[in-house]
Formats: C-alpha cells, structure tokens, sequence
C-alpha cells in the first residue's frame, strides 16, 4: 500500500511516498534526510509529539509561563498532558528550564518552563 | 537631544540581533527602543516549537529563542529602553519617541528599522455581515491565550490557513475548544505544509482550499457564519454555501509590514512586499535609514529574521567604515511568476542574497536571475511554495550597471 507523508521534524516539510506493507516500510521517497525516514517508522508504530502550553503563575508580572514537553510522547496521551499542565501552579520567579512538572501524565517526559516570570515586587 | 550611532526602533528578533551584532563590530553607541514592557517581540506569544532549527540546531520555542539574544543584549550591556514608543523618524535621522517619562529625541548616524509587522483585519478583507463580539485575528486570540490565560471561544471557525492561524487550531483544540474548520480562499494553503500536518491533521481539523467567509451572524456574540466556494476569480460560488454554528470566528489573512514611521520619513514602499523598497545593504530610500525583519518583509521563519539584521547590521558598519552610504540605481524587477524580492534595487557592487516568494505553489523550477540574454546567476528548487521564502546569492561581478536584473521562476 501506498501511503503519503509530510515529515514535520524541520520546517522544510518533505513530502514522502512510502510503500507498506503488513505495516512494515519497504520504501520510502521524498525524503531529504534520515531523519524522514525514521519520523514515518514512529508514524507506523507509534506517533509521538510534543505540544506547548501554559502553567498559571502566582505573584508574577505575568499570570502565566508557557512550558513544553522536553522530549515527544505518544499521540494518544497529549490530552492527558494538557490535563495535568492544567493543575500546575508555580510561584514567581520562574526562570526557562525550570522543570514545572516531572514525568507528565506518565509518559517519562517533564514540562519544562520556556520564559522567565519575575515575581512583582 | 542626544546622539547615537545608531537607534534601534523594535526589540523583536529582528532589532536584537542587529544591536548584538553592531556591538560586536565594534559600534557600541547604540540604543534599542522598544515599545512593550520586555523585549522580545511577537515571539514572546509564540510558545509552540519549531523556533532556532536553522540557528541553534534545536528546536526552541519563540520566549526560549527571543531570550538567547536577550541575554546576549545583556551579557554585553547594550543600552535598551523598554515601554519607550518612536512616534516620528525624519529623513534627516531625527528620532523622536514618547515614554511616560516624556519627550525623548536623538540624532542618529544610522537608523535602523526593526517594527515587525501588523495582522490584516476583516477590514482589509471586507467580509460582509454583522460585527458581533467573537471575531479576532489570529495574534490577538494567541496573545489572549498565550499571555493573558484568556479563552476566546468554544465553538471555531478559521478563515485564512497562515501559519498562525493553523497553530491556533491545535492550540484552541488542546484548550478544549472545537475547531470546526479551516477555511482558505486560495487553491493552495498559506501556511507550511508541516503546519497542515501536525496542527489540522493531527486532531482532524479539516481544511476546505478555494472557500470564504461570506456572511457573519449575531448581534452581540458571533453565532455562525456562512462559508461558500469561490472561483478562480475568488468570487463566491451561488449554490455551494453552508452554514456553521460557532462562537468564535480567528482570522489568519496575513501580515503586512509596520509602516507608520516609514510612510512619516517620506520612504518609497514596494506595493507588492508593501514594506521599504531597499538596496542590497538594506539602505531604503533614505540614506542612512535601513530595514530588517518583518517590517521590511514577512518572513515564515524567525531564523531568517536574525539573519537579515545581521546583515543589515554588517552593512551599516561597512557604510560607517566607507563614510559612504551606497546609491542603488539599478533595479531588480520581478515577473508574474513571482510575488516580490528583496532587495528591490542594487549598486551592483556587492554579492548579496535575493529573497523572494513565488506566486504559486510548483515543482522542479529554477529561478532565472538576468540581464537582457544573459544569466547572471540561477538555483533550482525541487518544490516551491508561496508560504517559504527563497533565496539565492547574486554575484555582483557579474552584473551590468547599465541594466536592471529582471526575474523569473520556470
Ligand atoms: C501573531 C504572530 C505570530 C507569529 N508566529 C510565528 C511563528 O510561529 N513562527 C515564526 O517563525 N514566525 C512567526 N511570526 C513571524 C514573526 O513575527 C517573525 O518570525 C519575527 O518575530 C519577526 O521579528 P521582528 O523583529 O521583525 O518583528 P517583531 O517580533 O514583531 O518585533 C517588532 C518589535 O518592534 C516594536 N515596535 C513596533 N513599533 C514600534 C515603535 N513605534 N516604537 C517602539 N517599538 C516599536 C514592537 O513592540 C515589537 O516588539 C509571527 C508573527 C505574528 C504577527
Ligand atoms: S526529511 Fe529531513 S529535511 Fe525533510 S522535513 Fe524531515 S527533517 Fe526536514
């Protein structure tokens, strides 16, 4: 069977052909580089994303800091995430690489912050 | 009044990365003015990935990108003022800008436009209908979102498929709205195609090419729109409207260029780009006045952006070196093939890179740069699209300062 793909991993977009079959990859073209390749193997097995979101932030000058997911987790368990970011509260300050919840929803992936909040003097 | 090698006007991408890279050319009486309370930018509201693939090699978000050079500015103390807003700039360099401690003016040596750009509105698209609440751009639903911990709606619709308005899809979806659809006038989406894929695709958000919004309902609150093909003229097809419930209704119709200042200088703008027409050092119209990033022309990716005021950055120092601001005169001319480039004019003195966009999606092209008969420099591209920006490098010894550089994609 012949399956097309668009590779997200960078902002070039390759557009891929693969063949499969019994959910195996025999081909793939379009490709630009391996890392197309082994984005539609994880496609076949198990697609994994990363998302970014936002944690409330108390005593800061912003009500929020935006957090993501320090490495991919499955497709299926990005609503779970969104869940338990949606119960996280930090106080100020937070600073980008502060971990704001570790090993979410069980997927052994962190949330990590992504911009500093100062706290209001 | 005071004076200053060279004002900054923005502290977005595109204004950092020019004060970085001046400050370490050796030119350090600089000034950042930046209008908000933090510098950054529009990205400190882009909090998805995908920022710094080009540059860092890893994939940041826009708060993570935006503060490498932040901390930059700072690890090198380059003078910056925040919540300070240009409101006139001369041709003469004379820079005025308004904070609430007053009335500041400076004369610059060099002035260095760095604004971003503004979203187009339903204005600029004049969509009939009532003018209930509910209907935002695109920017403005994700800095409610983003930056205020405000939820637009919960039952959307988005008109235009630019990138913005695709990340807003996934993002709204996430937040527990629902996104109905994604509804584009051109044949082709305006957004990258990776965009498409994990914004829509992923959570079944459909996608509807060569379709508008043609009537919007409500009075108060927005509670429908009515959506209907369109031709090749883009006019809409009788027969083929539907209706659709929803609350919300995102616009991501495009950008267009930061121009208040630009137009107050007196500098020519290009329609087509609808930012300052520039030479090949970003000089505009006005010698000593220069632009980079999305006030100059709307770029995709942020990475480009730092690029470009590095560049720009490089050339003001080569000006200040020479005492000599370049005249372009020769003039690089576009076809229909293609929607604008950059620069739009040349001394012909220097190798330079040519950004431009094509009109339409194609594949297996090659961008013709000539003179008359004669190439001067050619690229091939396996597959074009008008949501990425291309570029090429333009060897200046190859150019006839006799002729303007005309362009075509075959
Ligand atoms: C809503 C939105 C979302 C975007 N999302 C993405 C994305 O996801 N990925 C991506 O790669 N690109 C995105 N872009 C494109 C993004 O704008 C560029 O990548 C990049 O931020 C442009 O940098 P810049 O410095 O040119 O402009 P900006 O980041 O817009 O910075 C301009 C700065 O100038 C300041 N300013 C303007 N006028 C004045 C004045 N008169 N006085 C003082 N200061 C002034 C503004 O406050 C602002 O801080 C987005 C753009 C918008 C509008
Ligand atoms: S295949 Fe390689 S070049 Fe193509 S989009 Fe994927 S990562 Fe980028």
């Amino acid at each position: 069977m012949r399956r097309e793909y668009t590779c997200i991993i960078c902002p070039i977009g390759c557009d891929m052909t693969a063949e499969i079959e019994d959910n195996e990859m025999v081909s793939l073209v379009g490709n630009n580089c391996a890392k197309g390749r082994v984005y539609v193997q994880q496609e076949l097995t198990n697609p994994i994303r990363t998302i970014a979101t936002s944690v409330l932030v108390k005593g800061g000058e912003l009500p929020l800091a935006s957090v993501r997911l320090n490495k991919p987790v499955p497709k299926a368990s990005l609503f779970k995430v969104m869940a338990e970011a949606k119960k996280v509260i930090l106080l100020a300050p937070v600073r980008i690489g502060q971990v704001a919840l570790q090993n979410v929803a069980g997927t052994g992936a962190d949330l990590v912050v992504t911009k500093h909040v100062d706290a209001i003097h | 009044m005071e004076n200053k090698d060279v004002i900054i006007i923005g502290g977005g991408p595109a204004g950092l990365a020019a004060a970085v890279q001046l400050y370490k050319l050796g030119i350090t009486n600089i000034l950042i003015l930046e209008r908000e309370k933090h510098l950054g930018g529009i990205l400190r509201q882009c909090i998805h990935d995908g920022f710094g693939l080009q540059r860092f090699c890893e994939s940041l978000s826009g708060p993570e990108y935006a503060q490498r050079f932040i901390d930059e500015v700072r690890e090198l103390n380059i003078p910056y003022m925040t919540e300070v807003t240009v409101t006139e700039v001369t041709a003469g360099r004379k820079v005025t800008a308004i904070s609430r401690r007053g009335v500041m003016e400076f004369q610059a040596k060099a002035v260095a436009l760095t604004m971003g750009c503004r979203e187009r509105t339903r204005g600029a698209i004049s969509i009939p209908g009532t003018r209930p609440a509910g209907v935002y751009t695109a920017g403005v639903a994700q800095s409610y979102m983003n930056l205020a911990n405000i939820m637009p709606g919960q039952e959307v619709v988005i008109l235009g498929s630019g990138d913005i308005g695709l990340i807003m899809a996934r993002r709204l979806t996430l937040e527990g709205a629902h996104v109905k659809a994604v509804f584009e006038v051109q044949p082709y989406p305006s957004g990258l195609p990776r965009n498409i894929e994990q914004c829509l695709n992923d959570y079944e958000i459909p996608l509807f090419l060569s379709h508008t919004v043609v009537d919007v309902k409500g009075h108060s609150r927005l509670e429908g729109v009515t959506v209907a093909q369109v031709d090749e003229q883009y006019r809409p097809i009788p027969g083929t409207e539907q209706e659709y419930n929803c609350d919300t209704l995102i616009l991501s119709v495009g950008l267009i260029p930061e121009n208040e200042l630009s137009l107050g200088a007196g500098l020519t703008l290009d329609s087509r780009t609808k930012g300052a027409v520039v030479d090949e050092d970003y000089q505009t119209s006005c010698t000593g006045i220069f632009a980079a990033g999305n006030v100059l022309q709307v770029h995709d990716l942020v990475d480009f952006v730092s690029i470009e005021a590095e560049r720009m950055a490089l050339s003001i120092q080569e000006c200040f070196l020479s005492s000599q601001f370049g005249n372009a005169e020769i003039e690089i001319v576009v076809d229909a093939s293609i929607s604008y480039s950059v620069p739009q004019k040349t001394t012909g003195k220097k190798d330079f890179t040519l950004s431009l966009r094509p009109k339409r999606p194609g594949r297996n092209c090659t961008v013709f740069v000539k003179q008359e008969n004669v190439t001067i420099a050619r690229k091939k591209f396996a597959k074009v699209l008008p949501a990425e920006m291309i570029q090429l490098a333009i060897p200046a010894e190859r150019i006839d300062p006799e002729k303007k550089l005309e362009i075509t994609l075959i």
